[in-house]
């Protein structure tokens, strides 16, 4: 008895020690996104046109994609991580048949082009959310941002900051298998 | 020399604050109501701008911070009230936004634990008060002997101390 009194401080102290060492690798900038699990908020927002010389097609409805997986990638051309991450939303289009939608946020639609015309454009629609809207709605806080929702229109799994080789072998691609695997 | 040097960190520190009050008041919001008007300045400090955490949406200058202003005005113009302000808001970016959380699943732990270790340390203290007074009222039966000898002790040593 006496002996577990005598380490008590020192189990204290172990156990505020793990919660510290914890905190160190935690991302405060990440946070739970409360729509996982949630039907996927809905949407109708304006094409944004691939190049300045096509004309904006009719408006997208997020509908459209009920009943299969898809991807839901937030950007902009303001944004620099993007520009890092890019290159691994070009390899998730090449590697799975999975629709992915650029949601260019609070962006000019000229500088996203000019940008796409440089980087390549991976995307299965462009989607101009020029004032934010759209990603009010998702929780949108910092971008880029992505997003996969399931064949019932559900958000399954968020990912807060640039995609990475790390983040797209070892979460994205899974996820998405597994959830086309669940759709059948 | 010193004078200008005086004169430049002056500068600096005006330049400072004219920064500092032009982000806050980048926006003239009206209201006609002036409950919606009161009710909307109180609001704007009670959530978090998510994107620089530790400032609430009236201090923040972020786009985001920005958007989320003119939703709640919008709701207040709406006539909407508090709660649903609260469930909008915690419905996109979870109970993390309210600076005051509210009780329930999750946030119980933030709610009780500090009543919990105030409990917690009451009681311990209490025990410790009561053990070291049950062993002091022991030691009282047998001190008055030792301290006795000692005080005699020390009264002699004392009287020696005079005489010489």
């Amino acid at each position: 008895m006496n002996l577990l009194l005598k380490l008590l401080p020192l189990a204290l102290f172990v156990a505020l020690a793990g919660f510290l060492a914890k905190g160190l690798t935690l991302d405060p900038a990440e946070l739970p996104s409360p729509l996982i699990d949630k039907p996927a908020p809905a949407f109708l927002v304006a094409r944004l046109p691939r190049t300045p010389e096509h004309s904006a097609a009719q408006d997208f409805n997020s509908n459209e994609l009920a009943g299969q997986v898809w991807v839901l990638n937030v950007w902009a051309s303001w944004c620099g991580p993007c520009v890092q991450e890019h290159p691994y939303l070009v390899r998730l289009a090449q590697q799975r048949s999975v629709p992915l939608v650029g949601l260019n946020y609070k962006d000019q639609p000229a500088d996203a082009q000019q940008w796409l015309a440089r980087l390549g454009d991976p995307f299965t629609h462009l989607l101009d959310d020029r004032r934010g809207d759209v990603g009010l709605d998702w929780g949108v806080y910092g971008v880029p941002e992505t997003f996969v929702i399931d064949h019932e229109g559900r958000v399954r799994y968020k990912h807060v900051g640039p995609v990475d080789e790390a983040s797209l072998l070892e979460k994205l691609l899974p996820i998405i298998d597994e959830l086309q695997n669940e759709a059948g | 020399m010193r004078l200008t040097l005086l004169l430049l960190i002056a500068l600096l520190f005006q330049t400072v604050t004219l920064v500092q009050s032009a982000n806050s008041a980048d926006e003239i919001v009206s209201f006609d109501d002036p409950v919606q008007r009161e009710m909307y300045y109180a609001l704007l400090k009670e959530y978090r701008c998510l994107k620089c955490q530790n400032q609430n949406l009236s201090d923040s200058n972020a786009s985001l911070a920005g958007d989320l202003r003119r939703e709640i005005r919008d709701q207040i113009l709406a006539g909407k009230g508090r709660t649903d302000i609260d469930d909008y808001l915690v419905a996109r970016y979870g109970e993390f936004v309210l600076y005051r959380p509210r009780f329930g699943g999750k946030t119980a732990v933030l709610w009780i634990a500090p009543f919990a270790l105030l409990v917690l340390a009451l009681g311990a203290m209490v025990l410790f008060i009561r053990r070291s007074r049950q062993s002091q009222s022991d030691d009282a039966r047998v001190m008055p002997v030792g301290a006795a000898q000692h005080l005699d002790r020390r009264l002699e040593k004392a009287r020696r101390l005079l005489k010489e």
